[in-house]
């Protein structure tokens, strides 16, 4: 037959595989009506892909399917597929899938001439045809090759076969033993696959596994080229695509409460903005898990589902220690608002983590959620590693308008951690909690370090951790710098001595102005009181030279009178030297 | 040429071919002529065309075309190919101890 080729100008029609993420990197899917090669180690999850293919394809698109399967029994398969939730029986019986085990034994085959995979060819286009399939999986062909004699014959026929597959049509995954990192496949075969190549890959480093998946090519189709991380558990395969969705996130206005009110009041009174993140990093013992869990707390009280990863201990552990300060969660996990997804982060890769987080976000659906704390991720992983799976995170989160609070640990004390520097661009709040060491001990202390957004207060403020909670306290600065603990209460000691003094010394003043008052106002009594004779005394004498006048001026009519001069002429001349002379 | 054994077997052989493409056809002569110079009557040969029975190809798990089988006498043994090469016919079906 002629090589599988067919150049096709036209738009490449895509099948949707199902597979979570993995249409996403593809841009739609597999290419549809060819064959498309899954090449991988031992134990990289090939089965599975072809499984999770057909059955998606039979459950989710209407396209039924055919399994070929050259490795294992039916009931192997049967088995395996259970194990990712996937009832193959039933498919069977209502004839969606058609599963078919082709296995020979090498043994009791001779070769004595030439020979084609007619056989095969007949099985498949029977099976194809009972079930009206539009996929086909060929579930490790190369398996012949072990059992055939020949081999220039079977690639021949191997060739012959993806052609007639392409020509029926039909889209097919044939999986392929990828055995040395040169090749793709353990006899070439690839090359007879000229669309689209898958590689798979399961690594170990350092004793943790990561399944990696990688589009080698795609003819006529932009794809992703990176390496994506994929998990397979109880809900099939999914990939992680690892540039995610862009910037387009809606970013509501809503504020909510901290669960402590004088944080709050920091926040420009109202808390954080909801579907925002927020990094609280500080060193070991610096009360991050405390604050987070009032965060928690004040979520549930509002009737928000609340999701906790915790890396570090146990969801008991953690309601214990809570309880000490008087913060009881254990009611909201038993109404179903509060989860715990608690795990060692060595228990899996990074992407594993991921995976894990937006399953249960998925499913949980929480208004809040906690990772406590990112920093034992970077025990499992790269710091470059951490920080694209975060803002994977993040932007998975946000999206999703979900509020995440994740804490850091840091190691010293003051100066930050270059992780906590790294990953802080990608939050929209950052709290700093911190041991302050003064007089022979440590106090806590926390400040905004940065708040997006909103005005937030740029105190350090002391935190006390009580038994009923946090209590956020003024934090007293001295000229050393801030004052904390004893430290804070000497000095508040002395401020309170200080200033009975100042009280005491006012006081004082006020009782000598009193007295001078008095001294005062005795003093102008006695001046009015001399006055007032003074004015007396004056006002007789004037009213004695008064009547002086009058009567001088009466003793000088009748003196004028008596002369008896002309009155009126005198009166005139008279009176003018008079005024003339005073 | 190989003595017969005291009490020969018969053999039940069965010959899986697909249509009538000339590998078929080819396998189908050869092996008519073996069994007629080497088994001398003491052979049942049953000739299936798949080409309308996938289940029997499912059944007897035929991949390539044509394959024999050699159901009796045990061992079973299976043979692919067009059975033009004699040697390797023969010592399958157990009628020669080596090939030559």
């Amino acid at each position: 037959m002629k090589k599988a080729r067919q150049p096709n100008s036209k738009t490449l029609q895509k099948a949707l595989t199902g597979i979570q993420g993995l249409d996403e990197i593809t841009g739609g899917g597999l290419p549809s009506g060819r064959p498309t090669l899954v090449s991988g180690g031992a134990g990289s999850g090939k089965t599975m892909f072809g499984l999770e293919f057909l059955v998606r394809g039979a459950t989710q698109y209407g396209e039924h399917g055919v399994f070929m399967s050259f490795e294992e029994t039916i009931p192997d398969l049967t088995k395996n597929a259970a194990s990712l939730g996937f009832d193959l029986n039933e498919l069977v019986a209502d004839k969606k899938l058609f599963l078919d085990h082709v296995h020979i034994s090498r043994s009791e085959i001779a070769e004595t001439g030439e020979y084609d995979l007619d056989g095969l060819f007949i099985r498949i286009a029977d099976a194809v045809q009972r079930v009206g399939a539009k996929r086909v999986v060929l579930d490790t062909i190369e398996a012949l090759f072990a059992e055939l004699p020949n081999p220039g014959i079977l690639r021949a026929e191997i060739r012959r076969l993806f052609g007639w597959l392409k020509e029926k049509g039909l889209t097919t995954v044939i999986t392929a033993e990828r055995d040395r990192p040169d090749k793709l496949t353990r006899h070439g075969i690839e090359e007879f696959v000229s669309d689209c190549v898958i590689l798979l890959d399961h690594r170990i480093l350092e004793e943790i596994s990561t399944r990696r998946l990688r589009i080698v090519k795609y003819r006529g189709s932009t794809h992703g080229t990176n390496e994506y991380p994929f998990l397979i558990d109880e809900q099939g395969i999914s990939v992680l695509p690892i540039s995610s969705l862009g910037l387009d996130h809606p970013a509501p206005a809503i504020r909510i409460s901290t669960g402590i009110a004088r944080l709050d009041g920091m926040l420009g009174g109202k808390g954080f903005y909801r579907g925002s993140s927020i990094l609280l990093s500080g060193t070991s013992g610096a009360g991050k898990t405390s604050v987070a869990a009032h965060f928690v707390d004040a979520a549930c009280r509002r009737g928000e589902r609340c999701l906790y990863f915790a890396f570090e201990e146990s969801p008991r552990q953690i309601v214990r220690n809570m309880r000490s300060i008087g913060i009881d969660l254990e009611p909201w996990v038993g109404k179903g608002l509060l989860q715990f997804q608690a795990a060692r982060p060595t228990y899996g890769g990074i992407e594993q983590h991921l995976l894990v987080t937006h399953k249960c976000v998925s499913s949980f659906k929480p208004s809040v959620v906690v990772v406590d704390p990112i920093t034992n991720l970077l025990m499992v992983s790269t710091l470059h590693e951490v920080r694209s799976m975060l803002t994977r995170m993040v932007d998975f989160l946000k999206t999703q308008q979900i509020t995440a609070i994740f804490t850091s640990l840091t190691a010293g004390s003051g100066s930050l951690e270059a992780s906590e520097a790294d990953v802080s661009s990608l939050m929209d709040s950052w709290l700093q909690l911190k041991s302050i060491e003064v007089g022979g001990e440590l106090n806590r202390a926390l400040y905004v370090l940065k708040s997006r957004g909103m005005e937030h207060s740029n105190q350090i403020r002391e935190f006390l951790l009580t038994n009923d909670g946090l209590r956020l306290l003024d934090v007293y600065l001295g000229p050393e710098g801030v004052l904390t603990g004893a430290a804070r209460v000497s000095q508040e000691g002395r401020e309170k001595a200080a200033g009975t003094f100042r009280r005491q010394q006012m006081e004082g003043r006020g009782r000598e102005l009193d007295r001078k008052r008095q001294i005062f106002e005795a003093r102008m009594v006695a001046l009015r009181a001399e006055f007032e004779v003074e004015e007396e005394t004056i006002q007789q004498s004037i009213s004695e030279s008064k009547l002086l006048d009058e009567e001088l001026l009466q003793d000088r009519g009748q003196m004028v009178r008596s002369r008896e001069a002309d009155a009126s002429a005198y009166t005139k001349e008279g009176s003018a030297p008079v005024a003339r002379r005073r | 040429m190989k003595k017969p054994r005291k009490h020969p077997a018969t053999f039940v052989l069965r010959l899986y071919i697909s249509d009538s493409t000339v590998k078929s056809e080819r396998a189908v002569v050869n092996l008519k002529r073996v069994c007629e110079e080497h088994l001398n009557g003491r052979y049942h040969l049953e000739v299936i065309d798949i080409h309308k029975q996938a289940n029997l190809a499912r059944d007897e798990q035929i991949v390539a075309v044509p394959t024999l089988i050699k159901q009796l006498p045990l061992p079973l043994r299976r043979l692919v190919g067009d059975m033009s090469d004699l040697n390797k016919v023969l010592f399958g079906l157990d009628l020669r101890m080596q090939e030559q």
